[in-house]
């Protein structure tokens, strides 16, 4: 009987392989199995091999596995592609029409997916035939699937519905003939509890609805475009607007004039989107705008690998733009936690009237996986400090000083249209009232303000820290690595060696003080990144962390960050 | 009510003395008063350049942005607050140069702001260099030689893109131009109002004298009808894109704010933002 189960189904880009995939992945997270799957694609929409990858489990993992139980053929490519990590006596289910061939350390079975699919009704049914066949092999019933197939299929009747259960019931017979009912297999049953299934940009996305965003200006680029996808469902349920602008400089600047109007506003792009954007967060800053901006990191630079997954960002949303402004940038680790920050980041923004980036990764964005409940209590809308009614009566008749110098450094804000607010608001050095200014005084006087908004802030909980006090190896991670660490984690554990998983949830202000406590005692300190040059250990470094004993697991081929590489990395250093 | 007045502020214009942008200025703050606005139902997003400057010189809500990113910026005013009276201003540099993608994507777009362009042909602020309105031959700090490109015509990029109001003004015939912005303001729709305004520092071809001789004012062709594309079309051919007065207008255009689905009446920055408990369970159900 398995715990846990790596499955993967591989064919051509447009071939069904997706759907197959969700299919799967969907009917076993209602079971109440805990659900990761990471999809492999490229940028193109039709042909090129593609694959998805599903973890399916009886307690959370966030990571795929370094394996393969059973592949899922559609072309003897995604055979000779993906069968090297099937395991030993690990199945494989390939289509006849192709006369699948495979190494001896699997089980081959050959069934006539188009045929029986064929059969049914359509050739496109391959993809439920196959579904019926690792029914089979699981140990699963086939209306394992009824509910999903008709989700899918109920609008195109009932004849569609009959004809795919069909399909699937078929696929189970072909298998159980061929002997693939294996007890070996069998997937132990689950609780039955439901839960929520859904991949980082889709939580993001309903975090800030929940968020009272309003306005949404932004530019398509993979990974980031299901965030406005599913806004623009969702918007006309509250009066919200998603517009797709002409490009990144348009968005950013469209949000910060939508914040400068009082709206909640946020753009959400990837790497070549940031590059565009940063003259103009610059003007947030400069303006004291809250904005919030999402980076859906993606392999860079230029256009470099945009289906793939890295986390090579890092510096440019903390340095790139020229000049000095108080930022804040977030990194969320999981679905859950992409809900709760879209809010947060807002907050953020608005209590400390600056740029707030978003940071995700390709495979937090878009990996679907099964998420806890997602409450709306946990998103409290906080706009700062915003004029009041003495505030501008006692403005009355001048210029309201809509950049007070104040001990915190933050002033009160007044929306356009307000009576008695009148006041400038420009990226030139100002003074309070917000009039140009560029004597060496008031410049410095307005760069101290600006700047002490932020000075000897840490974000509560920049740093979560799990696992053994005065460890052998403290691991340190950020964004969606979480899941690869944690099992890594397990691993040594059971190993003998003492280990912590230091998860980083936000890089600036970077949390020096609470990583430094959370790294305390550790003999060695591994950090864990999706990028070539070792962003984030340059980050620990420069802003002065003291951790003479670190090292560096970098991973930068465009793939996700397995548990068992960190393991191995670990286990060679001691 | 508020007066002329009420729309100055004690600011003293960094502009050369004879700038046209002084006229812009009094024309806007004209057209404000005379439409009953009040400034603090106005803002004026402006972009970078001597004419940039305009949103401090104007007792409104003012905004200046980075270079060439009015109209974006503007355009989210707008949705944040759709009952401001936003005006989106900036020179030939700032609106055709840099700018000139979002120009295009506003006038498609269809927002109701008004838009008003100085254009002298010149980079003011950077201290003469030609613009994307310098025309061939142009001779500037860039161009020592003459501009060996070709120049844009506003109103005719404008018609092309196709715009719902354009207009055209010139510094020196105020009147007209206090005219042009009041309607243009007045417009549901993007409406542009290009308007001549000299660089009397750096533009020494393109002056006033200049514009006198050259313009070709709208108002004394009687049988001209500005509700004529392909007629519009022609004439800013014909004249060399040098036509002032209403070229065009298109009322039966439905602004952008009108179209967008569930879009409230009330300015969004009025709106509750919490969340309503029954929206989100159902949004959850989604992903059940
Ligand atoms: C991104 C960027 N590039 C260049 C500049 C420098 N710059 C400021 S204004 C300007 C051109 C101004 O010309 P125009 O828009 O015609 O306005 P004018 O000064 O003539 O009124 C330039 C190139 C800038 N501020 N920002
Ligand atoms: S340089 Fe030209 S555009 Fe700038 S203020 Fe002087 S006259 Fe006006």
């Amino acid at each position: 009987m398995l715990e846990q189960l790596s499955w993967k189904v591989g064919g051509q880009q447009g071939e069904g392989v997706e759907s197959t995939g969700e299919t799967f992945a969907i009917a076993l997270n209602r079971q109440g199995y805990y659900v990761y799957s990471f999809r492999h694609f490229s940028s193109r929409i039709k042909g090129g091999h593609s694959n998805d990858k599903v973890r399916v489990s009886l307690k959370q993992y966030r990571s795929i596995a370094d394996y393969t139980d059973v592949l899922l053929a559609f072309d003897q490519e995604s055979i000779d592609v993906n069968v090297q990590e099937v395991r030993q006596g690990g199945v494989v289910i390939a289509d006849s029409k192709f006369n699948p061939t495979a190494p001896e350390h699997v089980r081959l079975f050959s069934i006539p997916l188009t045929k029986i699919a064929e059969e049914c009704g359509s050739a496109i049914m391959k993809n439920m035939v196959s579904l019926g066949a690792s029914a089979c092999l699981l140990g699963l019933p086939i209306n394992t699937f009824r509910e999903v197939v008709e989700e899918r299929f109920l609008r195109k009747g009932q004849r569609i519905v009959d004809q795919n259960m069909e399909a699937i019931s078929r696929g189970f017979n072909y298998m159980r003939e061929l002997g693939g009912a294996d007890p070996q297999f069998a997937l132990r049953p689950a609780d039955g509890t439901r839960r929520l299934f859904m991949m980082g940009n889709e939580a993001l996305g309903l975090g800030a609805l929940a968020a009272g965003a309003r306005v949404m200006p932004a530019y398509p680029i993979t990974p980031a475009s299901d965030v406005m996808e599913y806004l623009i469902k969702q918007f006309p349920k509250v009066g919200g607007v998603v517009v797709q602008t002409e490009d990144e400089i348009a968005a950013i600047n469209m949000t910060i004039g939508a914040a400068y109007g009082g709206a909640r506003a946020f753009t959400c792009t990837a790497g070549p989107g940031l590059s565009l954007m940063m003259e103009a967060i610059g003007l947030a800053g400069m303006t004291e705008t809250p904005v919030v901006i999402i980076d859906t990191q993606r392999g860079g630079p230029s256009t470099g690998l945009p289906t793939k997954q890295e986390q090579s960002d890092m510096l440019a949303a903390l340095f790139g733009t020229h000049g000095e402004i108080p930022k804040i940038v977030l990194n969320p680790a999981t679905t859950e936690e992409c809900f709760t920050v879209v809010g947060k980041a807002f907050n953020l923004a608005e209590r400390y009237q600056c740029p707030v980036i978003i940071m995700t990764d390709l495979q937090l964005s878009l990996s679907k996986q099964t998420t806890e409940p997602l409450r709306l209590e946990d998103v409290v809308i906080d706009r700062g400090a915003v004029a009041s009614e003495e505030d501008l009566a006692a403005a009355a008749g001048g210029e309201f000083p809509r950049y007070r110098l104040t001990d915190s450094g933050v002033s009160r804000r007044v929306f356009p249209g307000t009576k008695g607010g009148l006041h400038h608001v420009t990226g030139v050095e100002h003074m309070e009232t917000g009039r140009p200014n560029e004597t060496a005084g008031n410049r410095k006087q307005m760069m101290e303000k600006r700047m002490r908004k932020l000075q000897g802030v840490e974000i509560e909980d920049s740093v979560v820290r799990t696992g053994d006090e005065s460890p052998d190896i403290a691991i340190v991670g950020i964004g969606s690595n979480i899941g690869a660490i944690a099992e890594a984690k397990e691993w040594l554990q059971r190993d003998g060696l003492k280990v912590a998983h230091v998860h980083i949830h936000a890089i600036l202000p970077f949390p020096k003080r609470q990583l430094q406590a959370a790294l305390s005692g550790a003999k060695q300190v591994v950090v864990v990144e999706n990028n070539a040059t070792a962003q984030l250990r340059h980050l620990m470094s420069f802003f002065g962390v003291d951790c003479p004993n670190a090292h560096s697991f970098l991973k930068y081929n465009g793939q996700a960050i397995l548990p068992v590489e960190i393991y191995e990395f670990c286990k060679e250093m001691n | 009510m508020a007066t002329v007045k009420d729309f100055r502020n004690n600011v003293r214009p960094n502009w050369c003395p004879g700038c046209g942008d002084f006229s812009v200025q009094a024309s806007i703050q004209r057209a404000l008063a005379a439409l009953g606005k009040e400034p603090h139902e106005v803002a004026i997003v402006s972009g970078i350049g001597c004419s940039g400057r305009i949103s401090g010189y104007i007792n409104t809500y003012g905004f200046h942005g980075v270079h060439g990113r009015a109209l974006p910026a503007a355009q989210g005013l707008k949705l944040a607050n759709r009952h401001l009276t936003v005006i989106a201003a900036g020179g030939d540099g700032d609106g055709f140069g840099i700018g000139l993608n979002h120009f295009m994507h506003a006038v498609r777009r269809n927002m109701d702001i008004t838009y008003i362009v100085m254009d002298n042909q010149i980079y003011g602020l950077t201290k003469g260099q030609h613009s994307p309105t310098s025309a061939h031959g142009f001779e500037a700090k860039t161009t020592p030689q003459g501009n060996i490109e070709n120049a844009i015509i506003p109103t005719q990029v404008a018609l092309g893109a196709g715009i719902g109001f354009l207009a055209q003004g010139f510094s020196s015939d105020v009147n007209q131009l206090v005219q042009l912005i009041e309607q243009a303001i007045q417009y549901r729709g993007f409406a542009l109002v290009n308007v001549f305004s000299p660089c009397v520092t750096y533009n020494k071809i393109n002056t006033y004298d200049w514009f006198r001789e050259h313009v070709y004012n709208l108002d004394q062709v009687p049988d001209y009808d500005p509700t004529d594309r392909a007629a519009a079309m022609q004439m800013v051919v014909k004249t060399g894109g040098l036509a002032t007065g209403l070229i065009y207008r298109d009322d039966s255009r439905v602004p952008y704010e009108d179209q967008i689905p569930g879009y409230p009446e009330r300015a969004l920055v009025e709106e509750d933002l919490t969340l309503s408990g029954e929206i989100f369970q159902n949004a959850l159900k989604q992903f059940a």
